[in-house]
């Protein structure tokens, strides 16, 4: 009868590993040695050496996760994790700051095919604020509501990755469902709601069930769309879609084959056909261009296909053990 | 009788810290799982069990018994049942009409937990007044007693966090605790009338 574990903190790194996930300098063997030990030690230094100049300019472990800023060359990068399959959360590029360096953020801006300029954002999940930074770019008539559980990664945002509140992009510090339940409860609308609040640490659950994307899909205007950052591995690929497939019906995947994440790509109203998607990809092309992003490549890999296993249990919340079904 | 009486024991442990840990699914639909919701949560436990420790000690000074005991065990899934049906208009209720996410979730902690807990709770002290007989043996079967309904709860938050959820929903989970206290108070019931 003593305390529970509390479940919902993220695993605790530790600052071992953090000498496994960057490795410093490649060793070099001493003078003297067999040439193929030079070779090999030149090889290693020439592999590792990107790698080598990786340095962590901020570290801090917040309420929810560890939170790093690394540095390889000019490119700055948000991770949620000392372990070694760090995964980059965001990054930016110093020398082209609009550029989006990570493929699914690219990917995320799919959503803007599905129909007119939006005027009123959703962006679930801040991270180095990349996102919501571009969107406001874009559409600088737009209104912007970010949500982010961790007050900490909005400060190292604002302070490491050129991120910044206004009038019309508002940071709402708390969890996303609870800020969805008070939206739809006050009535509000959203013509473009971008989900990205899941590292591969760990995944909020509640984020992930049937109800919490039936209260996300009632946000959304009448031909409103949504793309969610989500997982390509492992079971929870299954169940996932079939979550989304129950709530919204057909959508679209989009994958890439030099990224590991899946994007959805979800609308209230019809899937649009491969011509309007092209002609809405020509329309954006080049307002899209400076930040890397290639939209005219995506209509033609956006699949409607069902590609997972149809007898896979819708998540609710009833039943969410996303965390668990992730690591078989 | 005394192993019935740690049988017991065990499941009360067990059930707690089940209820527990499925508190943060039963609230993170509301309130979310920010820290100040498992926060709440374990602060209401605490402060059931707390409240249970001393209710139960205060109730084994009248003439204590095995059908009384079997009573608390009872009562305990009387209170928790309801949880399956009410928890979420509750909630709704709650979340409407308080807006900080803080005391929002420890109210509903409070309204949702606090008589399982405290009732579950009681069940420690009245297995001492049961099990001891001379004033030599009293600490070690207090220790023995809070070895078992430890090891209870340890298992509870095993079997809830690693498998349960992963193979029923939660209300099947709390209708099964519900089960498991009636069937544990019936043994009890049973037990003490063949004594008689």
């Amino acid at each position: 009868m003593n305390k529970a574990r509390a479940g919902a903190l993220a695993p605790a790194g530790n600052r071992t590993a953090l000498n496994q996930g960057i490795p410093s300098r490649a060793g070099r063997p001493r003078s003297g040695g067999a040439r193929r030990w030079i070779t090999l030690a030149l090889l290693s230094v020439a592999l590792l050496a990107p790698l080598a100049f990786a340095e962590v300019v901020h570290q801090e472990r917040s309420l929810y996760q560890t939170i790093l800023v690394v540095k390889q060359g000019r490119t700055l990068c948000l991770q949620f994790s000392l372990r070694r399959a760090q995964r980059n959360q965001s990054c930016l590029d110093e020398r082209r700051p609009e550029r989006m360096v990570l493929a699914y953020t690219r990917m995320m801006m799919a959503a803007l095919l599905f129909g007119p300029a939006p005027q009123r954002i959703l962006v679930v999940g801040v991270g180095g604020g990349t996102l919501p930074m571009a969107l406001t770019a874009i559409y600088p008539e737009a209104q912007l509501d970010a949500v982010e559980i961790d007050p900490a990664v909005v400060e190292v945002a604002k302070r490491h990755f050129g991120f910044a509140e206004s009038e019309r992009l508002k940071v709402h510090v708390e969890d996303a469902r609870v800020f969805t339940r008070r939206a739809v409860a006050a009535g509000h609308t959203y013509d473009l709601i971008l989900l990205d609040a899941f590292g591969a640490e760990y995944i909020p659950e509640h984020l992930m069930t049937r109800e919490y994307l039936a209260d996300t899909r009632a946000l959304l205007t009448g031909n409103g769309a949504l793309a969610a950052n989500t997982f390509a591995v492992s079971q929870l690929y299954d169940h996932e879609s079939a979550t989304y497939f129950d709530v919204f019906g057909p959508f679209f995947n989009l994958k890439l084959p030099s990224s590991g994440n899946r994007v959805i790509l979800a609308t209230k109203g019809r899937l649009p056909s491969l011509m309007t998607l092209n002609a809405r990809a020509a329309e954006l092309a080049k307002s899209l261009a400076p930040y890397g992003i290639r939209i005219r490549d995506y209509p033609r890999r956006l699949k409607s296909e069902i590609d997972w296993a149809q007898n896979a249990r819708v998540l609710t919340d009833q039943y969410a053990p996303a965390n668990l079904l992730q690591a078989r | 009788m005394s192993a019935l009486i740690y049988c017991l024991a065990f499941v009360g442990g067990f059930v707690i810290m089940s209820l527990e840990l499925l508190g943060g699914r039963v609230l993170a639909p509301y309130f979310g799982s920010s820290i100040h919701v498992w926060g709440s949560i374990i602060t209401v436990f605490m402060a059931s069990l707390a409240l249970g420790y001393l209710a139960g000690g205060r109730w084994s000074l009248r003439s204590p018994s095995l059908a009384k005991f079997a009573g608390l065990l009872l009562a305990g899934a009387v209170l928790l049942y309801p949880l399956v049906y009410f928890s979420e208009p509750a909630m709704d209720w709650i979340f409407h009409a308080i807006e900080d996410p803080r005391y929002g979730s420890l109210a509903a902690s409070m309204l949702l937990f606090v008589l399982p807990t405290a009732m579950l709770g009681m069940i420690s002290p009245y297995s001492v007044r049961l099990l001891v007989r001379t004033t030599e043996e009293s600490g070690n079967v207090a220790g023995r007693l809070y070895f078992v309904s430890t090891t209870g709860s340890a298992l509870g938050t095993l079997g809830t966090s690693f498998y349960f959820v992963l193979w029923w929903e939660i209300n099947t989970i709390l209708t099964l605790l519900t089960t498991t206290l009636v069937l544990a108070g019936a043994t009890a019931l049973t037990v003490a009338r063949l004594r008689r």
